[in-house]
């Protein structure tokens, strides 16, 4: 199911406190925000605090909704909020301001350098694979994992995911490439193995 | 031949996501893509990690909500009557 396609929400219903309108919204968005916290917290009961406190947000401050970002952006800067109050509380070991996430540039080099792009999804996704993905993301340091799950996860664009966290679009690139050449690292080492098996 | 300094591997690699994004100007796309032509590894990184997204963007990693959670939480917001309606 693709979420940005179903009929538009109406804002105007919303604001008038339609219950009805509310639920769709509900629908539309509870999946992904629940994913969000699952993978920043990684426990579903954290996931789904998350999820509660971030639609009681919504209803408490629909009003002030200024529609200058999208209804889904600000659905995202709200669930993204949520849970980095709750990693705050959680884990205040955690840096979520670090840009860099990790020592320099020595994360950002290269070392892997197995093509196993063309290895078919079912295959990379199957059992152990699909495992080993969801273990990937899970090592990505905090404050990158939240710019990759709302930019190549969930689709926001720069521009979106930086209104959702309150960085500068600069940030939100250094970040999602740490963190995509970080996950293609993690991938690679366990993908570039099975390929070479296959050989 | 012109004095024109090429890209190298790391700054390919610094531009490779902004790359992926169509997010660079075309001189510097051409220059990317010059340097991709004759460098392997470059080229093994750029397929890799466009690989890595699309990977993250299949339906098997987008599980929906489970039907407890979501019971749960139309209750907190008192929202338990629409909760028959199937979502979609
Ligand atoms: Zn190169």
């Amino acid at each position: 199911m693709d979420k940005t396609m179903p009929d538009d929400i109406s804002l105007e219903a919303l604001i008038a406190g339609d219950r009805a309108e509310f639920a769709r919204l509900v629908d539309m968005y509870s999946g992904s925000i629940y994913r969000l916290g699952l993978r920043m917290l990684g426990s579903p009961q954290d996931a789904e605090d998350v999820l509660q406190n971030t639609f009681i947000n919504v209803l408490t401050h629909i009003q002030n909704f200024e529609g200058r970002s999208s209804l889904a952006t600000w659905l995202y800067r709200i669930a993204a909020n949520e849970a980095l109050m709750l990693i705050r509380k959680k884990k205040p070991e955690v840096n979520l301001e670090d840009v860099e996430g990790g020592d320099e540039d020595e994360d950002l080099k290269p070392t892997q350098f197995v093509d196993w792009s063309g290895l078919p999804e079912d295959e990379l996704l199957s059992g152990e694979g699909k495992s080993i993905l969801d273990a990937a993301i899970q090592t990505l340091p905090e404050s990158l994992r939240i710019v990759f799950l709302l930019r190549d996860v969930e689709g926001l664009s720069i521009r979106e995911t930086a209104e959702a966290l309150h960085l500068t679009e600069t940030n939100v690139k250094t970040r999602l490439l740490r963190a995509r050449m970080a996950l293609r690292e993690g991938l690679s080492t366990y993908y570039g193995e099975r390929f070479i098996r296959e050989e | 031949m012109n004095e024109h300094a090429h890209m190298n591997c790391d700054e390919l690699l610094g531009s490779l996501s902004a790359y992926i994004d169509g997010d660079l100007s075309p001189e510097l796309c051409q220059e990317l893509e010059k340097h991709l032509a004759g460098c392997d590894n470059c080229r093994v990184v750029l397929n890799t990690t466009k690989r890595t997204i699309d990977l993250v963007q299949t339906p098997l990693e987008k599980p929906d909500l489970p039907d407890d959670v979501r019971e749960r939480l139309f209750k907190r917001l008192n929202l338990d009557r629409y909760l028959t309606q199937k979502p979609g």
